[in-house]
């Protein structure tokens, strides 16, 4: 078991490193840089102005330069120095990544805690008008856009309340500083709480036609116990396999949702950096959520073996 | 036609007269808040050219002179004292003087004094040690040959030649006076100035925070207690937020003419006005390689639009029709509406203007079985893409088949000064309603922003003489003759000027929307709120 940590965590180095690579190299295949972003303001290109603020930039360099001036930085804790706000790139991202992490936190909460009883709900139920209302509505989950249903949201807390839930950094009651995170979060989370609700049903729907079920049943079980505890403990293993790709999957899903909510966050400000061509906040926040991505997928691996006893990784 | 003309310019000074006798004494306090459309990429309006940056920053600032704020119309007759309490022009006309205002303090309590002006425009001249990262408007200077200070209470500008519309461009918001104590790079991030409000902070994508200058010098002033942006992107949030009262105001001709209806039917009492914004749509063509280097299809060009098409279709009707220069009643210098129709391509019979197009087209040896394919390029943003795409359903009708090339922002204009186009679609902003800024920009030989490199030594000869013109109507006339000039020579076909929306609750008191500029009216010293 050790040894596969070991291993994995070497994997994880390497991956990191291998997309450091990419999207230092891809983001200056995109044409354009910073200096033609601020020039298109002006609407003309002055070549020796324009020269001038490259080489301020350090964008005159030969790319390998740029690559390890900036890696050589990163493995020192020197995230570099926005090109837009000219503030430290660190003193940029760190603000927003908790209003970032609260917001996927609550949306994988709500997928969740939403998904997989309702999952058992519709498998145990099989062929009940509540299987097939539920199954409208994952589908619909599913095909709902979250940008959509973030507008649809928005106009109707404006059509039925007069308020709406957008982003306030200092909300005046307890009930609004729920609101501005939780009414995104139920955005976002319902596609993912759709997928995961189908994941258990057909999961649950496998497991329960097996015969230690039919032998539990026997036994004299409950069917709470039955579903819970012998069927649902067997049938989450592909639930959460789901679930760590949803989480990385998140992040696309809270560009737009930051956006729509006019939110703060991690992914609306990658988009604004990526709009900018601001090359340290968009290398930095990809290797963040590289990061994120990496060790979300290493926790799931390793909950498999805590979760199913006959899961064993050799040495 | 010229006392219709002074008429709705009568109409439109009146206006805030009537605004400010209806609304009763201002009263003090409350925090005007308003969104903002984007991030704008630095708080320094000298090194920007969108009014992104001039909106937030220009509370911050005052400039030498400039256009009153609470009437309509920017014009000669509207430029009031800022900074300098008042100016000279010398005898022959070469020499500007400013007394300048005494008792001024910066934000950070420096005094301010003559060398801050030499400095802001030495700078602006580059010839300053000190370098902005970008210099937009340095072209506007170029007549300037230097500034001089004669003691600390006056300056003075000297000229090559004679320049009227010097003192215009002064009053633009886009002229604030600079510290000379404080770095471009800090004026980028933590602008300092004089003006009725102070800079708190800006969370890039987040919010920008003005906060009242106590200090203020004009007693009195302002009336709010700060001004809050926050920055929403995404249109539909920022009207939603409008019409739920998380806002006080709409970020300003940011209201397109169906989201207006939108506003009006969400938030009935809500005040809005739709007003010219001083920007033009047009075509640049490469006239430099083929086909566009021939005349005749340039020409054909022209004259297969149908301005009033365009106009109805992504305004609803409410836009307008002009030349180079923003059309009456909002513009100065706009063409006599009998002249404008004389032009080919203008006259409101639009199918024998495409019969003539077409004969063009076949005498350039094009026709129902050859017919013209290229490429129509324009920036990936919906405000360039929409009439690029009708322009291509209307040249259909003289033999030119048109694809759409989106081009990303970035690229746009690195591609069109590398002449990487055939036909083009464009956008022009005027940051001033004068024919100096608007021809020396667009159209003068080498200029940065003659994407078409046009250049006519015999229009470059009329544009130095109407500059130099002091007496207004003698050079209102040459203005006439050199745009009904550039419009015939299809140097860049103006299709349409459009027009934007503003609202705000009806509480908010003494905002005024100017006609004809989006970039100098945002001084919000007079404005308050009645709640």
């Amino acid at each position: 078991m050790f040894a596969y940590i070991v291993r994995r965590l070497a994997l994880m180095l390497v991956t990191l490193f291998g997309i450091s690579i990419i999207i230092f190299v891809l983001l200056r295949v995109v044409p354009g840089n910073i200096v033609d972003i601020l020039f298109d303001a002006a609407g003309f290109v002055d070549p020796t102005d324009k020269a001038n603020l490259e080489k301020e930039l350090g964008l005159d360099l030969p790319i390998y330069q740029q690559y390890l001036s900036w890696i050589g930085g990163l493995l020192h804790g020197d995230l570099g120095y926005s090109y837009v706000s000219e503030k430290p790139a660190l003193q940029e991202i760190l603000p927003r990544i908790p209003i970032t992490a609260k917001l996927a936190g609550l949306a994988l909460l709500f997928s969740t805690s939403i998904g997989i009883p309702l999952g058992v709900l519709s498998a145990v139920h099989q062929g009940s008008r509540l299987d097939y209302t539920l199954r409208v509505v994952s589908l619909s989950g599913l095909s709902l856009p979250s940008f959509w249903l973030g507008l649809l949201v928005l106009m109707a807390a404006v059509s039925l309340f007069g308020h709406m839930p957008i982003y306030n950094p200092n909300p005046a009651t307890w009930i609004e500083a729920f609101a501005i995170y939780a009414v995104p979060a139920m955005a976002v989370g319902f596609r993912s709480a759709a997928l995961t609700m189908r994941i258990t049903r057909s999961s649950m729907l496998e497991i329960l036609r097996q015969d230690f079920i039919r032998t539990a049943r026997a036994k004299g079980a409950s069917e709470a116990s039955v579903n819970y505890r012998h069927a649902l403990k067997n049938a989450i293993l592909p639930v959460i396999t789901v679930i760590g790709i949803e989480a990385a999957f998140l992040i696309g899903g809270l560009i737009v949702t930051e956006t729509v909510f006019n939110i703060p966050g991690v992914a609306r400000f990658l988009v604004e950096a990526l709009r900018w061509r601001d090359y340290p906040i968009v290398q930095n926040l990809v290797m963040l959520i590289a990061v994120v991505v990496v060790v979300t997928n290493f926790t799931v691996d390793m909950l498999y073996a805590a979760i199913d006893p006959r899961i064993r990784y050799g040495d | 036609m010229r006392s219709v003309h002074a008429l709705a310019a009568a109409a439109l000074l009146l206006l805030p007269a009537y605004d400010l006798a209806s609304a009763g004494e201002p009263k003090q306090g409350g925090i005007l808040r308003m969104y903002h459309r984007d991030s704008p990429g630095s708080a320094s309006i000298h090194e920007g050219a969108t009014y992104s940056i001039n909106i937030p920053f220009m509370p911050v600032f005052n400039n030498l002179v400039m256009f009153k704020q609470d009437v309509p119309q920017n014009s000669v007759e509207s430029i009031v004292p800022d900074l300098a309490e008042s100016w000279a022009w010398s005898g022959d006309n070469k020499k500007l003087t400013f007394k300048l205002r005494q008792g001024v303090k910066w934000h950070d309590g420096k005094p301010f004094t003559s060398a801050d002006v030499k400095c802001t425009f030495d700078m602006l001249m580059g010839k300053s040690q000190q370098k902005f990262r970008q210099n937009p408007r340095k072209s506007w200077y170029d007549q300037v040959s230097e500034v001089t200070v004669n003691g600390d209470y006056e300056a003075s500008f000297a000229l090559k030649r004679p320049q009227p519309a010097l003192l215009s461009l002064l009053a633009s918001g886009y002229t604030p006076v600079y510290p000379c104590h404080v770095s471009p790079a800090e004026m980028r991030t933590k602008p300092i100035g004089t003006g009725p409000f102070k800079f708190v902070e800006f969370k890039a994508n987040e919010s920008i925070k003005l906060t009242k200058n106590p200090d203020y010098w004009k007693k009195g002033l302002p009336h709010l207690d700060g001004i809050e942006f926050t920055i929403i992107p995404n249109r539909s949030t920022a009207i939603l937020g409008f019409v739920s009262n998380k806002f006080d105001m709409t970020f300003p001709t940011e209201v397109s003419i169906p989201l207006l209806k939108e506003v009006k039917s969400q938030a009935p009492n809500a005040v809005c006005v739709v007003e010219p914004i001083n920007v033009s749509t047009n075509i640049i063509v490469n006239s430099s390689s083929p086909p566009f280097d021939s005349l005749d299809i340039r020409r054909a060009l022209a004259l297969a639009l149908d301005r009033q098409a365009f106009i109805q279709i992504m305004f609803e009707g409410q836009a307008d029709v002009g030349g180079t220069m923003l059309p009456a009643p909002g513009g100065l210098w706009a063409m006599p509406k009998e002249m404008l129709e004389s032009i080919p391509g203008y006259g409101p019979d639009v199918n024998a203007n495409r019969e003539e197009a077409r004969k063009l087209m076949q005498k350039a040896g094009y026709g129902p079985d050859k017919r013209l394919a290229v490429k129509i390029s324009t920036r990936n943003i919906p405000i360039y893409r929409d009439p690029a795409v009708i322009l291509i359903d209307q040249l259909k009708s003289i033999y030119i088949d048109g694809e759409l090339d989106v081009v990303d922002t970035a690229q746009w204009f690195p591609k069109v000064a590398r002449k990487d186009y055939s036909l083009g679609l464009n956008l022009t902003g005027n940051a001033v309603d004068d024919p100096d800024q608007s021809f020396y920009e667009n159209y003068s030989c080498g200029s940065e922003r003659n994407y078409t490199n046009y250049c006519n030594k015999e229009i470059e000869k009329l544009f130095d003489q109407q500059s130099a013109e002091t007496d207004k109507e003698k050079r209102k006339k040459l203005v006439w003759e050199i745009d009904k000039k550039l419009q015939e020579d299809v140097a860049r076909p103006i299709i349409f000027h459009g027009r934007a929306g503003t609202c705000w609750h009806p509480y908010v008191k003494g905002v005024t929307v100017m006609v004809n500029s989006s970039y100098n009216g945002y001084r919000y010293e007079d404005v308050w709120m009645d709640k």
